[in-house]
């Protein structure tokens, strides 16, 4: 869907991104994740055509990004604004046609929109007479109200309560199955655990991890494995593995156990079948590796 | 419909529904006639009169000297009262003022001169002064003539009136002199312009932050140019004053023909009462009426050029500032940071109309041709100019600057303005905003 070939782009003399290449699959959700300032906002701000790289290449769908995909993209700010005087028809009526809907396929979109997200009664209302999460809903139609193949959210969820969160996050879903590509940027790493398949980890305008989140967690597994047993365990003298004891309770033992790169067969023959509770592997978290990743990279 | 026309729309479709944009737009002209024709009205009310009683010992007044519009001489008979008896009369029935012109025994007129005398409980009015000292030294410089042997007759026969009739030659026409109401046209045009530039100017500022500060931009620019978002407003808001400025014409019209027709004398305005007469009584009593003067020295300006002219520079000029606003407006925050970047603007503005007293005085001086070429003064200073007929190879260049700068100005702060909108926080230095306009996109 999308493509970047060696993008970049300075301020003055900060470089906002450096050099980036990357795939975006058609139908996939993306996570793109980073630390505030690491230059997610210039690389969506590039896809969006709001700013032109100063280096590099943009492919969407196979075509040289050009102007006349803006109305392909759908685009949800991290800043997020409204004109607080505007009605809420009004509104989203003047953004849909911006993005070339005719008034009448437009009026007809907002009215379902607008329904599914039980706002109808208020389309007279103005946006400054909203709570902030319902403007912010109002937000959202007006980035997916032209059905856009590829929609770009940035942190999406902040303002909202955890009951409309999961709405959105269904809706996002929803959209996804129905065939849209979804970036999805945010430094919120429990949200991405959920939804994204691929992610990219930017720092300082550079590529640190790219690729498919399971992949990307099996290679920052550290080897570790968790039991929790009925009695006391010990592991077998001539091993190097590394045990350590975890704080017991109710009776119970803990322990991390690191094979130090053996198979995971040799700890579960250590393992009596009747005394052990619960045995895990220890599969880092993304906000583990995004910790890890961009503080070693300081 | 296009994007610039959507915007240009909605630009216009939200100001012109404001409650406060109506209101303005019914009632200053409604307003503007009440503080210029209130105290024709007021004058024309039926005040309290101001009696000034004269004792005139000397028999120098003429009796049918009834005073001004101000107030009304009383005269008493001198035969049948004494300067003690007539000063309490005329405190008693509250006059304005009490005047006693005393005898002179010798029959010398300057004993008289230095010992007339008023009385007044309180200060006497400037003009009522001067009234009575510029017809005692008439009478008293009649008084002396007669002394000296000239027949007051010959006296009355020799007075002159001059007039002085100024005729303009250019064109080899002849033409009544219309400097004045010339200077009448050029000044209003000049001053409408100068109004439109900044309140509508000010108005795409604030539009402009007010996008800011409401975080829209980046939704906005993510589905339009900021050169149409920034046109859009500029040209939106500009639909906005020429409309209200029609609305303003034509209020005005509306209330001056009422006007005339209610408080002018009904007889001037009336063709009947010049079809009346012959032919070249016609004429020559229409060259006595002062509104058929006004008329035809209005008839002397090249009307066509004027508007033509007005409508370029008002479209012009505001384009111009207008698109040096929006930059303003991208630049900054908050309305009160813009302080510093308005200061550049408001200098050109306030220095033409300054220099507009004078190019009216002197329309082709050369303060007034410079300054009606340089872009930032010239819708100004070449309005003004324009009523005294400029010659159309300047006015003609004039424009061509106008345009070429209006150009290059939205141009350039179409480059501050795509970078402006996006950054938040710090104020920028003109050093900066300079830097913005070097940045590739």
């Amino acid at each position: 869907m999308i493509e970047a070939r060696g993008i970049a782009k300075s301020y003055n003399d900060h470089q906002a991104l450096k050099s980036l290449d990357l795939k975006i699959e058609k139908g996939s959700i993306f996570g793109l994740l980073g630390p505030n300032g690491a230059g997610k906002t210039t690389f969506i701000r590039i896809i969006n055509q709001i700013i032109a790289p100063d280096k590099g290449e943009l492919f969407f769908d196979g075509e040289k990004l050009s102007g006349k995909h803006i109305g392909r993209i759908g685009y949800l700010p991290e800043e997020r604004g409204l004109y607080p005087k505007m009605k809420i028809g009004e509104q989203l009526l003047y953004l849909a046609q911006l993005k070339g809907l005719s008034k009448a396929e437009a009026q007809k979109r907002i009215h379902y929109w607008l329904e599914r997200f039980e706002l109808k009664d208020r389309v007279q209302a103005k946006v400054e007479e909203l709570s902030k999460g319902l403007a912010q809903k109002v937000q959202f139609i007006a980035s997916v109200i032209h059905e856009p193949e590829l929609l770009i959210l940035d942190e999406p969820f902040t303002g909202f309560d955890p009951v409309n969160t999961e709405h959105i996050k269904a809706e996002i879903l929803r959209l996804n199955q129905e065939g849209a590509t979804i970036i999805f940027s945010t430094h919120r790493m429990e949200s991405v655990e959920q939804l994204c398949e691929n992610i990219l980890l930017i720092n300082k305008g550079e590529k640190l991890i790219h690729g498919k989140l399971h992949d990307v967690k099996n290679q920052f597994k550290e080897g570790w494995y968790r039991i929790e047993y009925n009695s006391a365990w010990q592991a077998p003298e001539k091993s190097d593995w590394k045990v350590e004891h975890l704080p017991s309770r109710d009776g119970i033992f803990a322990y991390r156990v690191n094979l130090n790169g053996g198979p995971r067969k040799d700890l579960l023959d250590q393992l009596n079948a009747s005394e052990l509770i619960s045995f895990q592997e220890e599969i880092p978290s993304l906000n583990d590796i995004f910790i890890q990743s961009t503080s070693g990279n300081e | 419909m296009n994007n610039l026309g959507l915007i240009i729309k909605r630009e216009f479709v939200t100001r012109i529904r404001k409650p406060s944009f109506i209101i303005l737009t019914l009632l200053a002209p409604i307003l503007m006639a009440a503080v210029l024709f209130l105290p024709t009205y007021l004058a024309t009310l039926p005040g309290e009169e101001k009696v000034i009683t004269v004792l005139d010992e000397s028999i120098l007044m003429d009796i049918r000297d009834h005073g001004n519009d101000e107030f009304r001489l009383r005269y008493l008979n001198p035969k049948d009262f004494d300067f003690e008896t007539a000063k309490k009369i005329a405190e008693e029935s509250g006059d304005y003022a009490f005047m006693h012109v005393p005898l002179s025994e010798s029959g010398d007129p300057d004993f008289v001169a230095r010992n007339v005398r008023i009385f007044r409980d309180g200060d006497l009015g400037i003009s009522v002064e001067n009234y009575l000292e510029g017809s005692l030294e008439k009478y008293i410089q009649k008084e002396k003539l007669k002394a000296e042997g000239v027949d007051p007759e010959i006296l009355a026969r020799t007075r002159t009136n001059v007039q002085l009739r100024v005729i303009n030659t250019k064109d080899n026409t002849e033409t009544e002199n219309a400097a004045l109401i010339k200077m009448g046209v050029g000044y209003v045009a000049a001053f409408a312009i100068y109004l439109f530039i900044f309140i509508y100017g000010s108005q795409v500022m604030r539009g402009v932050i007010e996008e800011k500060t409401n975080r829209i931009m980046e939704l906005m620019v993510s589905s339009i140019k900021p050169f149409e978002l920034m046109m859009g407003k500029i040209i939106g808001i500009g639909s906005l004053a020429l409309i209200q400025f029609l609305v303003w014409i034509g209020l005005g019209a509306l209330i001056f023909t009422i006007f005339s027709a209610v408080f002018i004398d009904p007889a001037l305005s009336d063709p009947g009462m010049i079809n009346s007469s012959g032919v070249s009584d016609q004429l020559a009593a229409l060259e006595e009426v002062p509104t058929f003067k006004i008329y035809t020295s209005l008839m002397t300006i090249p009307w066509a050029k004027v508007i033509i002219s007005f409508l370029f520079y008002f479209i012009g000029g505001y384009l111009l500032y207008g698109a040096l606003f929006a930059a303003i407006g991208s630049a900054v925050d908050k309305e009160s940071d813009s302080q510093q970047f308005m200061l550049p603007i408001t200098i050109p503005l306030i220095l033409s109309l300054l220099v507009i007293i004078r190019a009216l005085d002197n329309p082709d001086g050369p303060i007034a041709t410079w300054m009606s070429m340089i872009p930032l003064t010239s819708p100004l200073v070449m309005m003004a100019r324009v009523p005294f007929d400029v010659e159309i190879w300047q006015l003609l260049l004039s424009m061509f600057i106008l345009a070429a700068s209006f150009i290059f100005c939205v141009w350039l702060a179409a480059k501050i303005y795509r970078v402006g909108i996006l950054m938040y926080g710090k104020k920028p230095t003109f050093k900066e905003l300079y830097r913005w306009t070097r940045y590739k996109n």
